[in-house]
């Protein structure tokens, strides 16, 4: 049984890896679909990367040492956090390490150091894209906190994929907490990938601009581990919302292998819908003005704490 | 953990859509979409009274629900539409703090209702105790947006939603106040609604807007 947890720790994390490009490779093509443009490969992504990787890298002559090394330190926490997240099973041995308030922790120091990075370098961009990122981050990490507080209070703890298993498990009920929670999640995640009513992850190069303003300064393999980090954020985000919202599917404590296997065309499915879902939202809402961004995290900040409060 | 029966988890719903509604009102700037709004608040209000009378088998409940349908989702609303067009409010001008930090503080007077609200839930002897504590949120909601808002227009919705919060307190709190009150409040809503009315016009010729800040300067000039 032991050797099925860690196979399914190692299984979750490779998934992760793979997957994330794929996942991003579907958005983007369904959002080509819906503005009736010609989509792109659902490769694409991997490609872009795989390009990056055989390039040479090339960095600013006042670079300090933490600009070469945020990239693989956001890497690596966006890849711990995928260890914690219950995606396929719940029996995770990582998970008894962390729990889900660590991981708004672990998504805060990968926001720092891209920051950092992007602030190192010293031009006006990256200066720019920073602050409006830490800016976006004040304030979704607090609605963020408030959506697993939600979920720790129905199911009395903060190990993640224990919330998963008693979310799933309990009877069914019609929870207007729980949906206010959904809410509020949904707008987090929007703001916290770039996505359309904050930033548009489509634009380089513009004043609107706030992730990639970030990473302007990166190239080859640096910018590779950056864009690799992205999409496995917007993967992690979306098993956490399968883990909170829709935990049916997963392999639960007593499943054995057969409950894993069944498990992987499941969540492929889940993604399938809630990347469609992600390009439907993302096509019929315009961009926020900056400035409206706190407006638009407040009310995401608001629903969390309803929901709370109506618990 | 006890199951809850399904017509409570519904009525539990509706009483949280009701705050949410309370929220939507408050952050609104759009007259017109405020007065859209509070029709939906007395839809919703209409389904929770419903449902409870359906539930408990009152049947002056069945006729609260009738008065609040006829009243609050279809005069009122129409009513207001009216005197809308009429007088050419569609915008609010910004109101006295911006839209995040009214939620804030809105957020507070939850937290503050539910508070106020426990010993009342711990009293009542109704299945709907724990809406108490919503009802009392969507009264201080309601004054709240009377409070942070500039023109008459919206004021008035503001007042009207305090009613309808009002209306859920007392049949959550006690299935309903007696018809005699039930009657006499939609009445008194109906006619302030009228007298308001007109109240709107004279203000609109004396001060030409119906900024309510005009009000308070002619005061002070004294």
């Amino acid at each position: 049984m032991r050797s099925l947890h860690w196979f399914t720790q190692v299984l979750e994390v490779a998934a992760a890896l793979a997957a994330a490009p794929l996942f991003h490779g579907w958005v983007n093509q369904c959002r080509a679909w819906l503005q009736n443009r010609s989509a792109p490969p659902l490769l694409q992504t991997y490609r872009g990367i795989r390009k990056l990787f055989y390039k040479d890298a090339v960095i600013a002559e006042r670079a300090s040492p933490l600009f070469r090394i945020a990239p693989y330190v956001v890497f690596a926490t966006m890849l711990t956090a995928a260890a914690i997240i219950p995606s396929m099973g719940t029996r995770l041995p990582f998970s008894s390490s962390a729990d889900a308030i660590a991981l708004v922790g672990l998504f805060a120091t990968a926001r720092v150091f891209l920051a950092l990075a992007a602030m190192d370098i010293g031009t006006a961009f990256g200066t720019l894209g920073a602050r409006r990122e830490m800016m976006v981050g004040f304030l979704a990490e607090p609605a963020l906190l408030m959506v697993v507080f939600v979920a720790s209070l129905i199911s009395m703890t903060t190990s993640l994929p224990a919330i998963s298993e008693r979310l799933a498990t309990q009877a069914l009920t019609l929870s207007p907490s729980l949906a206010f929670t959904a809410v509020a999640f949904t707008m987090v995640l929007l703001a916290e990938n770039g996505r359309i009513p904050i930033d548009n992850p489509a634009t380089h190069l513009e004043l609107t601009m706030i992730h990639e303003a970030m990473m302007l300064e990166y190239s080859a393999r640096h910018l590779a581990l950056m864009e690799l980090a992205a999409a496995l954020k917007l993967f992690n985000y979306a098993c956490i919302g399968f883990a909170l919202f829709i935990p049916w599917g997963t392999a639960m404590g007593g499943g054995g292998p057969g409950a894993l296997l069944a498990a992987v065309p499941i969540l492929g499915a889940k993604l399938a819908v809630a990347g469609a879902a992600l390009a439907v939202i993302e096509t019929v809402s315009a961009k926020l003005r900056v400035f409206r961004a706190p407006e638009f995290l407040a009310t995401a900040f608001l629903f969390a704490v309803l929901g709370l409060l109506v618990h | 953990m006890t199951p809850v029966p399904f017509v409570m988890q519904l009525l539990n719903a509706l009483a949280a859509m009701l705050l949410l509604l309370s929220f939507a009102m408050l952050a609104q700037r759009r007259v017109v979409t405020l007065v859209d709004l509070f029709a939906l608040q007395g839809a919703v209000l209409c389904a929770a009274t419903l449902l409870l009378a359906w539930r408990t088998g009152e049947t002056n409940l069945y006729i609260s629900a009738a008065l609040t349908l006829a009243l609050k989702v279809i005069v009122l609303p129409r009513l207001l539409h009216r005197l809308i067009r009429r007088l050419g409010v569609y915008w609010d001008t910004d109101p006295l703090l911006n839209i995040p930090g009214t939620m804030l503080v809105g957020l507070m007077i939850v937290v503050f209702a539910f508070g106020l609200a426990q010993p009342i839930s711990a009293l009542a002897s109704t299945a709907t105790r724990s809406a108490v504590g919503i009802a009392v949120a969507v009264i201080l909601l309601a004054f709240l947006t009377m409070i942070t808002r500039r023109k008459a227009m919206s004021q008035v919705v503001g007042f009207l939603s305090m009613e309808n919060g009002l209306f859920f307190g007392a049949m959550s709190a006690t299935y309903g106040m007696p018809m005699v009150v039930e009657l006499g409040v939609a009445l008194d809503v109906l006619v302030a609604m009228l007298v308001l009315g007109v109240f709107f016009f004279q203000i609109r010729e004396q001060f030409d807007s119906l900024d309510l800040e005009e009000l308070e300067a002619r005061k002070e000039e004294r």
